[in-house]
Formats: C-alpha cells, sequence, structure tokens
C-alpha cells in the first residue's frame, strides 16, 4: 500500500509539472513533449486505479498517434518561433486568479471530508485472474454496442473529413501525367540538326 | 489506499492549468489543440478514478468513447490547422479577423 501511495504522488507531481511545462513553454515542440511526458504520467495514475486496458489505449492512441500528428504538424508547419512574454505577463494575473479560484472551488468541494468514498474504497477486489480487459470487452459488446458502432463510424467520418481538408487536388503539386509519357513520340522531343564536323579554318582564328 | 479526492484534485489542478494556457495563449493555435487535449485528460482521469471507487466499469466505457472523439477531434483539427497554414501563412489567432467580428 505504502509503495502504491508512494507511486501515485511522484507520479502526480510529474503530471502536473509537465502540464506547467505545457502551458509555459515557448517552443511548441517542447510543449508537445511535455504534453507526451504528462500523459505517460497519467497513464501510471490509470494502473494504479486497475484501468489497465485504458492506460496502454493512452499509451498506444495518444503517444503513439495523436501526439506524433501534433509533432509532424508542428514541425511541418514553418512557425516563426514569436516571443509571447509580452502577451503572457499582461495577462497572466488575470488568468491566475480566475483559474486559483477555480481550482480552489474545486479542491474545497471535492477535499477528503466532504467527499468522503472511503467506504467504497475495498469494492475492487483484484485477484490474480483479474482482467481488466475481459470485464470491460464484455459490456462494451452488449450494453454499449449501439455507441460502439457509432464511435466506429464517427472515425470514418473523421478520417475522410481529415483527407477531404487536407488533400490537395494534382493540380497545385507535381506528379507524373502517365498518359502523356507513353503518348510521346521521339519526333516531339529530340531535333536531329546536321552540324559540320570540324569547324571552318577561318572561324578557328577567332 | 489512495483517497479519491487525491485523484480529484490532481485532475481538477490540471484541468485549471489547461485553461489558463486556453486563456494566456493568443499566438498559436496548436498549443491551444494542445490544451484542450491536456483538459481532456484531466477529465478521464476523474472518470478512471470514479469508475475505480464505485466499481461501475461504465466510467471506463466512457473514456474509451471520449478517447475515441478526442482522437478524431485531433485529426481533424490538425487538417483544419494546415489548411489555414497553407492559406493565409501562419496561424496567430491574433490575426484572425477575416469575418470582422
Amino acid at each position: 500500500m505504502l509503495i502504491q501511495q508512494l507511486i501515485f504522488y511522484i507520479f502526480a507531481a510529474i503530471v502536473i509539472g509537465s502540464a506547467v511545462m505545457v502551458v509555459v513553454l515557448n517552443n511548441p515542440v517542447r510543449c508537445a513533449l511535455s504534453l507526451v511526458s504528462a500523459f505517460l504520467a497519467s497513464a501510471v495514475l490509470w494502473i494504479l486505479a486497475y484501468a489497465e486496458f485504458l492506460a496502454l489505449v493512452l499509451v498506444l492512441v495518444y503517444v503513439g498517434a495523436v501526439m506524433t500528428l501534433f509533432l509532424f504538424v508542428v514541425m511541418m508547419l514553418n512557425i516563426n518561433i514569436v516571443s509571447m512574454k509580452r502577451h503572457f505577463v499582461k495577462y497572466l494575473p488575470f488568468g491566475l486568479i480566475t483559474v486559483a479560484l477555480l481550482v480552489a472551488l474545486m479542491i474545497l468541494v471535492i477535499r477528503p471530508e466532504h467527499f468522503n468514498f472511503a467506504h467504497l474504497s475495498g469494492t475492487v477486489n483484484p485477484s490474480v485472474d483479474y482482467s481488466n480487459v475481459e470485464r470491460l470487452g464484455r459490456v462494451l459488446y452488449t450494453d454499449y454496442v449501439y455507441a460502439f458502432i457509432i464511435a466506429a463510424i464517427l472515425l470514418l467520418v473523421a478520417i475522410v473529413a481529415a483527407i477531404a481538408l487536407a488533400h490537395r487536388p494534382p493540380r497545385t503539386r507535381k506528379t507524373q501525367n502517365i498518359l502523356k509519357q507513353l503518348l510521346t513520340r521521339p519526333q516531339e522531343r529530340v531535333r536531329l540538326h546536321k552540324m559540320p564536323s570540324t569547324p571552318k579554318p577561318n572561324e578557328s582564328e577567332s | 489506499m489512495i483517497p479519491l479526492s487525491h485523484y480529484l484534485i490532481v485532475a481538477a489542478v490540471v484541468f485549471g492549468l489547461s485553461l489558463v494556457g486556453l486563456m494566456l495563449n493568443r499566438k498559436n493555435i496548436i498549443l491551444l489543440l494542445m490544451c484542450v487535449e491536456l483538459m481532456l485528460l484531466a477529465v478521464n482521469t476523474n472518470f478512471i478514478a470514479f469508475a475505480y471507487y464505485m466499481n461501475d466499469t461504465a466510467g471506463e466505457i466512457f473514456v474509451f468513447f471520449i478517447l475515441t472523439v478526442a482522437a478524431a477531434e485531433a485529426a481533424i483539427g490538425l487538417a483544419l490547422v494546415v489548411l489555414l497554414f497553407r492559406n493565409r501563412g501562419n496561424i496567430d489567432i491574433d490575426q484572425m479577423n477575416q469575418l470582422k467580428g
């Protein structure tokens, strides 16, 4: 139990520190890498709550796919990193006050005295043959099967939308025109000129 | 045993930090998308914690679908950013005033 608490607090500190770095860093690549570290640390927190499948999905889908896409877009777009210090300092007090009030209010509400689930905390009893994937799949394919199908259709729509938005038509990029290449005849490409093989004697002086 | 409130406090702090990131950042729309992802992470952590402490799988199902929708949202959002950069040459939020709103 003690080792679990130690791991929890260490990785919670990593999550919060990475979130701070995402907000305050200036370079978008470093922000994306901090976000990756936040995702990895919170995957550890999810594993501590016995949500192994979702933690692995977080690592695979988010760190593996979404953040790679973010890094790809950040590095592909040639954004000049202007310093946002002036703007940052200008709006920092307003933002900090608002967010400090919001977070203080939330912590006031959800602190352990008011929001105690201690009587419920022993209900999950992970035995050796406990399988999170099996437990999740049992309800996912029965009770939530329509939502599952709708999620699949949503992913298909997202693929079509992303390709339709970012795909350039062939007239603006450089592609091969196969038909034009096949229909080319040698008479259009090669011209033969008759030339004397040796220079004339009167031109060799000049 | 880790109390439920500690999970909730971590999620609340991460949510507040991503909110301040949304408020402070006016230069780069990709950073806004990253802050939205961080907000979704905080919400998902809440769902996971409640699903564990109340011994209810519905919370994990919610997280599953939120992850799906967030992945689709990130793909379409980044495609829009690429399109915006191709048409305008920058992704500065302060200069998005073409609609004269």
